[in-house]
């Protein structure tokens, strides 16, 4: 495959940057997304250029570094997946691809495309947590009884990998789905009900802090979720959220 | 609980409030406008009620027009606040993708349904102060019958009028189709009845504002 590529190049967070072309040839269908970014840093490279710079990790969709903006949408054009899950078979040969970093006043661009995401970070510090103490008397898993449903609706929400595609993709650059997840998690199971109150007031108050914008339920953020974290975690956040004011 | 309205949760519970408001005033709306079709009689007899029942004038319509402001200033502080959380815009943006152009583009309609209220309210509702509380006259008729019918009739006769209500109510009928079940999702309610509820919004929203039209061409091509 032959292909055009449209990148964003920033030399660091202070410099306006640009779209720059790159013609990329002999692309394999079967290569991931950010192996064929590979090759064209090696190009790049043996040209002695300066190489695009892009959050990576696990490459398994598990730790949600990968962040880049596809064609006008997060992690690409395929559902549930992160960038590097997204192969280049779901391109065809000739194409022009659009890469850019997560664009949120919230994520500043750190260079080229990689963003700094320390504001999930430190709404994760405000409230994202349980004190429990884990050092050596752990209890056991079943010492609590907790309803299927419930234990599942939980799991679903710890998904989340935190990895912003839902703020990038949110006409807004709202928070809302990460937060919600995030409270959710704990708000449904019994340990989490000891700090609920503090939790979901803290954890929302440093998202606003933070200039995340308003959550207008356009859904853009569940269909763009790689871990497909649903909008009635938005609805769950926003109950606890009331709840928590008129009794607090 | 004193810093709920300063944070996005209360902003979006608050605006959330006033939009089931103004959707229950427009279903009232539609439901009197709708006896016009009908009975005469019928029409002026409620409008004459609505005009100058206390509770309607002194109460609830104070609460209307606190309503209406409240859910536009609120619209449009949200659209400001939102749009400088992006400071740079994305080259290709793909939002067909992920999500509706009515929910994409609530600000639009929304402004568009504001125009259509200033021209309403200096069509319908300037006149009708003026009579009650400036010219003094709370009787109601004109030449020994009640006026409302006649007032009616009268203001659909042009048809760039009729032609501005039906667009107005288009902008309407898109501005409900998101604005139903997003009002919802932000108190808090989404659960098993989610889908019946969507689905019952869209008939209101089609329904509704279908009916204004149809009242508007009935009593332009009927008159």
């Amino acid at each position: 495959m032959n292909l055009t590529l449209k990148i964003w190049r920033q030399k660091n967070a202070n410099d306006k940057g640009k779209m720059v072309d790159y013609q990329i040839s002999d692309v394999s269908p079967d290569m991931s997304f950010l192996e064929m970014l590979d090759v064209l840093n090696t190009q790049l490279i043996e040209k002695g250029e300066e190489p695009v710079a892009f959050d990576h990790d696990c490459r398994e969709g598990i730790c949600g570094s990968c962040s880049l903006y596809i064609n006008g949408e997060a992690h690409g054009p395929d559902r549930l997946i992160t960038t590097c899950q997204l192969h280049m078979r779901k391109f065809k040969d000739g194409d022009t691809i659009y890469i850019e970093p997560w664009r949120a006043k919230a994520f500043p661009v750190i260079k080229d495309l990689i963003v700094d995401r320390g504001a999930f970070d430190r709404i994760q510090h405000a409230g994202g947590f349980i004190s429990v103490n884990t050092s050596g008397n752990t209890q056991d898993a079943n010492a609590i009884p907790i309803e299927k449903a419930s234990a599942d609706a939980a799991f679903d929400a710890a998904t989340c990998i935190g990895c912003g595609a839902c703020v990038a993709s949110c006409k807004n650059s709202s928070a809302m789905l990460f937060v919600s997840a995030k409270v959710s998690q704990f708000a449904l199971l019994p340990q989490g009900q000891v700090e609920a109150t503090d939790r979901v007031l803290n954890m929302v108050n440093q998202m606003d802090a933070e200039g995340f914008g308003n959550c207008t339920n356009t859904g853009a953020c569940e269909v763009e979720c790689p871990k497909g974290i649903s909008l009635e975690n938005i609805a769950r956040m926003n109950r606890e959220y009331l709840k928590a004011s008129f009794k607090g | 609980m004193s810093g709920i309205l300063n944070s996005s949760i209360g902003r979006k519970f608050a605006m959330a409030l006033s939009a089931f408001f103004l959707m229950i005033f427009i279903l009232q709306h539609f439901a009197i406008n709708i006896l016009s079709v009908f009975s005469s009689e019928t029409f002026n007899e409620a409008s004459h009620f609505m005009g100058t029942f206390w509770a309607v004038q002194f109460i609830l319509q104070p609460v209307l027009i606190f309503g209406v402001i409240f859910h536009f200033v609120m619209g449009f502080v949200l659209e400001i606040r939102n749009n400088n959380a992006r400071k740079v815009s994305y080259a290709k943006n793909n939002g067909r993708a992920n999500s509706s152009w009515m929910s994409r583009n609530m600000i639009w309609s929304g402004g568009f349904i504001l125009v259509f209220l200033i021209i309403h309210f200096i069509d319908f509702w300037i006149p009708e102060i003026n009579t009650k509380y400036i010219v003094g006259d709370m009787s109601g008729m004109h030449n020994g019958e009640y006026r409302y019918f006649h007032e009616l009739q009268e203001k659909f006769i042009p048809i760039w009028r009729v032609a501005l209500y039906c667009v107005g109510f288009i902008f309407l009928a898109l501005h409900l189709l998101h604005g139903f079940g997003s009002a919802f999702q932000s108190v808090g309610a989404n659960n098993k009845y989610t889908r019946a509820l969507q689905g019952f919004g869209k008939v209101y929203a089609i329904g509704i504002p279908a009916g204004f039209i149809f009242i508007a061409l009935y009593h332009h091509f009927v008159h």
